[in-house]
């Protein structure tokens, strides 16, 4: 949507600087209260009894003895469920099986972890007592634990309807015409693991019942959750509320409900006030993970390097249920082709049922893992020519106008050479190595990453700001906030238009039942979403007060200036009268005098459009987010031990609202990204997580990696406030890419599976050495 | 079970609580006494978001019963704080520098790290690697580690050249003394 920017939007006092915020002040102080931090009268503790099996059948439960239990005050099992369906259709209907997911699982189990009753109890003690206590006979089945055994004929389903939960396919023209055409043709399969989220803050929450509204506080990043728990327990939805505290991280793993469902069941049945938290290792095992893919890609290109077609094919598991692996997996075929065009393409991607734990949404969403498809691919070709690997990418980068392979035209800037010269500027001269045996190199990774929901959901978000008779703001929101400062963004964006300082405005977020819908905190949406909501408040506001300013300073409305919490005649529209001002609590009683209401809310609407799964054409995602980064890194032949000596990335960021967290989000995001390019791995094997203790899941730590050099490029053209860019999942997507182009740069060996673990390293070296390496084609 | 009463000397206040001989000092601290800043993260003595400092020294609150430390001084991140809510200018760093994003591991982060600086008093401050080293028990999955570090050299920083980083109202008596000004 274009709109004319007002006067005032080119010169910034708030947005642009990065003051520390009521919840940074509150966090560093250790006082802010999260999800576990509640307790009420009377309250209960709840535990929820899992399989110890991924696939087995339920042929009895026995909760006598549980019950029984002195202190137990619930044991609840799926009869007890008045609508045991989780329904999530995350597609919108557009394409996947219609699978639903219990909330307690009846009859059949189909991963390890699976829910299968609740406890509440007195006390933690006796609620794990009783939930020893639950007798579940389970009559082991035959189980799938990897995609490609999934879609084998005569393998057993995970659910009756079939295996493929989803298949999407993207395509524009003949790729296999232009491929039988191109002057090369490289070729790779690429594979990624399970991962999970590690929040430090497991899953948790209270709730109660307050007036006859079933009410829950829990750390969540959606609290639109409320209509599924509404459903669930068969209340209206203006009886279910749902509140969510500040999250001690969530990175996706609190898109979907975790402790709600269950909470809402306990307390619905006790009437009582019920804490429920999950165990870290309770977490491991059981919450929702990132999805492994397997990607093939198949790319033809002109001999200068310029690429004219790709054929790519992904296949991700999704485990036991659909969850949002739908969404996941077309995300991936939108974005398989990266930063590059490619005037033939052809993608196809599936979401395919195994009895692992389920996958589902994780910072990057898809989007992410392709990146090391596209980028390899990238590398392969400028090796194949003999040509660097800048060049190579400088020949096919996107540029405004041009079209995806889906058919849409970008319609905004596309910065991805500069985040890459500034990226690598950044490194600075190549190091040598440390000694003997040792190999450095230096790689880079360039990705296009969306920010906003899918186009077909019709995103919007809404915002109510009011100006107090005291002068300061009150900002209601329903925003949740994952620790990136996604409620602090929104005060600055207010406080720049409307003048009030920042120590002024207080926002109230996370809550279903007083908060005006924001949507979940998700898809990188919430700045571009929830900002634009706020900005647009705010200059509606701003406008309705101006004639009242205007008349008492005597000056046209449109020359004011809203800043230090008063009103002035604009300085830059004349010479005027600088002396003469009003305080914004003075605008608010004039305006309250008038009759005229000092507060506003908006709802601001995300453009809508449509896909056409049978075309493989339509609309995806609203705008993307571009970036580079690169990296030095040493590979030891002797043990395969890759250490990352440096390490630099660059985003356009369009506009760097508050640029320390903008800095934050991306060196973050890397980082998380570090740890799945090279040690983090669920491992599992038959259904079985093996990382099921939080040692043996290897997060990186302060000393695993060097410090995550920033470079930011505004750009100034994006679609969120201001020209702002989300920049919440993009920065994670470059690492594994990055880490695998200097590991090939070091070696001349090209990894093609994560983590590229010292083990990995070492095989493919001594590939090598025995001359079966180099092939681009996998096993 | 059987409950009994035991003494916590938590950040300068004596509390009498009645626990189970299984209770882990961070089960007391969080439900019993209500320190929202002393935090459940994994129970294994790996993520640190329940370090408190034992007898000055920082340990995993989820490794250690509570009996265990009855009658010895124990500090959290608020007993930092001065009156009035005044910051720990160690904090005030973690503020200035942006090292908190979420803030679940901040607390830890905080006092294994004054607890560094305060064991070189008078022999200099700890290299950015040693800060490092300090660091490995206590994770953090959202900042990425660089400004935490960059928070913790510029108190170390503060604390040599005697500019503040001396101000400790909080840390109750028995605690070995922090960095003194010269």
């Amino acid at each position: 949507m274009t709109t004319v920017e007002p006067r005032y939007a080119g010169r910034f006092r708030v947005v642009g600087t990065s003051p520390a915020h009521h919840d940074f002040v509150e966090k560093v102080k250790g006082s802010l209260h999260y999800a576990a931090d509640w307790r009420l009268p009377g309250m209960l503790h709840g535990r929820i009894v899992r399989s110890p099996v991924p696939s087995a059948r339920i042929t009895g439960i026995d909760v006598r003895q549980a019950r029984a239990l002195p202190g137990v005050a619930a044991v609840l099992t799926a009869a007890d469920v008045p609508s045991n369906a989780i329904v999530e259709m995350a597609s919108g209907g557009l394409a996947e099986l219609e699978v639903t997911m219990p909330v307690l699982a009846a009859d059949r189990v189909r991963y390890a972890g699976e829910p299968v009753a609740v406890v509440a109890a007195a006390t933690r003690q006796i609620a794990d007592a009783a939930a020893e206590l639950v007798a579940v006979d389970y009559e082991e089945l035959p189980g799938v634990f990897d995609v490609t055994s999934a879609l084998a004929e005569d393998s057993p389903l995970v659910h009756d309807v079939g295996n493929t939960l989803v298949s999407w396919q993207i395509r524009c023209g003949d790729a296999a015409a232009a491929l039988a055409a191109a002057d090369v043709v490289v070729e790779g399969e690429y594979r990624s693991q399970h991962v999970e989220h590690a929040y430090l803050e497991p899953e948790a929450g209270v709730g109660w019942l307050e007036n006859g509204v079933l009410t829950l506080r829990v750390s969540t990043q959606v609290i639109e959750h409320a209509a599924a728990i509404a459903r669930i327990i068969g209340l209206p939805q203006s009886k279910v509320r749902v509140i969510a505290a500040y999250m001690g991280g969530g990175f996706g793993g609190k898109e979907d409900m975790t402790v709600e469902p269950y909470l809402a069941l306990l307390v619905w049945h006790t009437r009582r006030p019920v804490r429920m938290i999950w165990d870290r290792q309770e977490s491991l095992v059981a919450s929702t993970k990132r999805h492994p893919f397997i990607m093939r890609y198949k790319t033809g290109a002109r001999a200068d390097g310029t690429i004219t077609a790709q054929q790519v094919e992904i296949t991700g598991d999704a485990g036991a249920y659909p969850n949002l692996s739908p969404r996941v997996l077309f995300a991936a075929a939108a974005c398989a082709c990266g930063p590059y065009r490619v005037p033939d393409a052809s993608i196809t991607s599936r979401a395919v049922f195994t009895n692992n734990v389920p996958a589902s949404a994780f910072r990057g969403f898809g989007a992410m893992q392709v990146v090391l498809g596209y980028e390899a691919q990238a590398d392969a070709l400028a090796e194949r020519l003999g040509l660097s690997r800048t060049l190579v990418r400088e020949r096919n980068f996107l540029a405004k106008g041009d079209l995806l392979p889906t058919g849409e035209r970008l319609d905004t800037c596309v910065e991805v050479a500069q985040t890459m010269r500034r990226a690598l500027a950044l490194l600075g001269e190549p190091p040598a190595p440390s000694g003997p045996g040792k190999l450095v190199g230096r790689g880079l990774g360039c990705n296009r990453h969306p920010y906003g929901r899918t186009i077909w959901f019709r995103d919007r978000a809404s915002a109510w700001l009011g100006l107090q008779a005291d002068g300061t703001l009150l900002i209601r929101s329903g925003v949740t906030d994952l620790g990136a400062g996604q409620a602090a963004s929104l005060c600055q964006i207010a406080a720049e238009v409307l003048g009030t300082p920042l120590d002024d405005v207080s926002i109230y977020i996370g809550d279903s039942a007083l908060n005006p819908p924001a949507g979940g905190t998700f898809a990188t949406r919430q700045l571009y979403m929830s900002g634009n909501a706020v900005l647009h408040a705010a200059r509606e506001l701003r406008e309705r007060m101006s004639p009242v300013a205007a008349d008492l300073l005597g000056v046209p409305p449109g020359e004011l200036e809203f800043a230090g919490g008063r009103v002035r005649p604009d300085p830059a529209a004349g010479p005027g009268n600088p002396g003469v001002s009003i305080s914004l609590a003075e605008l608010a009683a004039a305006c309250d005098q008038r009759a005229i209401s000092t507060a506003h809310l908006s709802t601001w609407r995300a453009q809508a459009g449509s896909f056409d799964p049978r075309s493989g054409q339509g609309d995806t995602f609203p705008d993307y987010t571009y970036g580079t980064h690169a990296a030095d890194v040493e590979v030891d032949t002797e043990t395969g031990q890759v250490t990352v000596l440096r390490y630099a990335a660059c985003h356009d960021v369009g506009r760097a609202i508050n640029p320390m967290r903008v800095e934050g989000q991306i060196q973050g995001g890397a980082m998380q990204g570090l740890g799945y390019a090279l040690t983090e791995d669920m491992g599992i094997e038959d259904g079985y997580v093996q990382a099921a203790l939080f040692a043996n899941y290897l997060i990186p730590n302060a000393q695993d990696f060097p410090d995550v050099l920033v470079d930011i490029v505004e750009s100034g053209e994006g679609k969120g406030p201001l020209g702002a860019r989300g920049i919440g999942e993009p920065p994670i997507g470059n690492v594994a890419a990055t880490i695998a182009s200097a590991i090939a740069d070091a070696t001349g060996v090209r990894p093609a599976e994560l983590p590229m673990t010292p083990e990995r390293v070492l095989r493919l070296l001594d590939e090598r050495a025995a001359g079966t390496a180099g092939q681009e084609v996998r096993e | 079970m059987t409950r009994t009463p035991i003494v916590l000397s938590v950040n300068g206040t004596d509390h009498e609580v009645w626990v189970l001989p299984s209770d882990t000092l961070l089960d007391v601290l969080h439900d019993d006494l209500g320190l929202a800043d002393v935090r459940y993260g994994c129970g294994e003595g790996v993520c640190g978001t329940c370090t408190v400092l034992l007898d000055g020294e920082p340990v995993n609150g989820c490794l250690i019963l509570a009996v265990q430390a009855a009658g010895r001084p124990i500090t959290t991140l608020r007993g930092l704080m001065g009156p009035g809510e005044a910051m720990h200018p160690l904090q005030e760093c973690f503020l200035r520098r942006g090292a908190s994003q979420c803030g679940f591991c901040t607390p830890g982060m905080v006092l294994t790290s004054l607890d560094l600086v305060r064991r070189y008093a008078g022999r200099g401050r700890p290299s950015r690697e040693e800060i490092r080293y300090a660091l490995v028990g206590n994770l953090c999955r959202c900042t990425g580690y660089t400004k935490i570090l960059d928070a913790v050299q510029e108190y170390a920083d503060l604390a040599v050249s005697g500019t503040g980083a001396e101000r400790a109202p909080g840390v109750p008596p028995g605690v070995p003394p922090g960095v003194t000004a010269p």
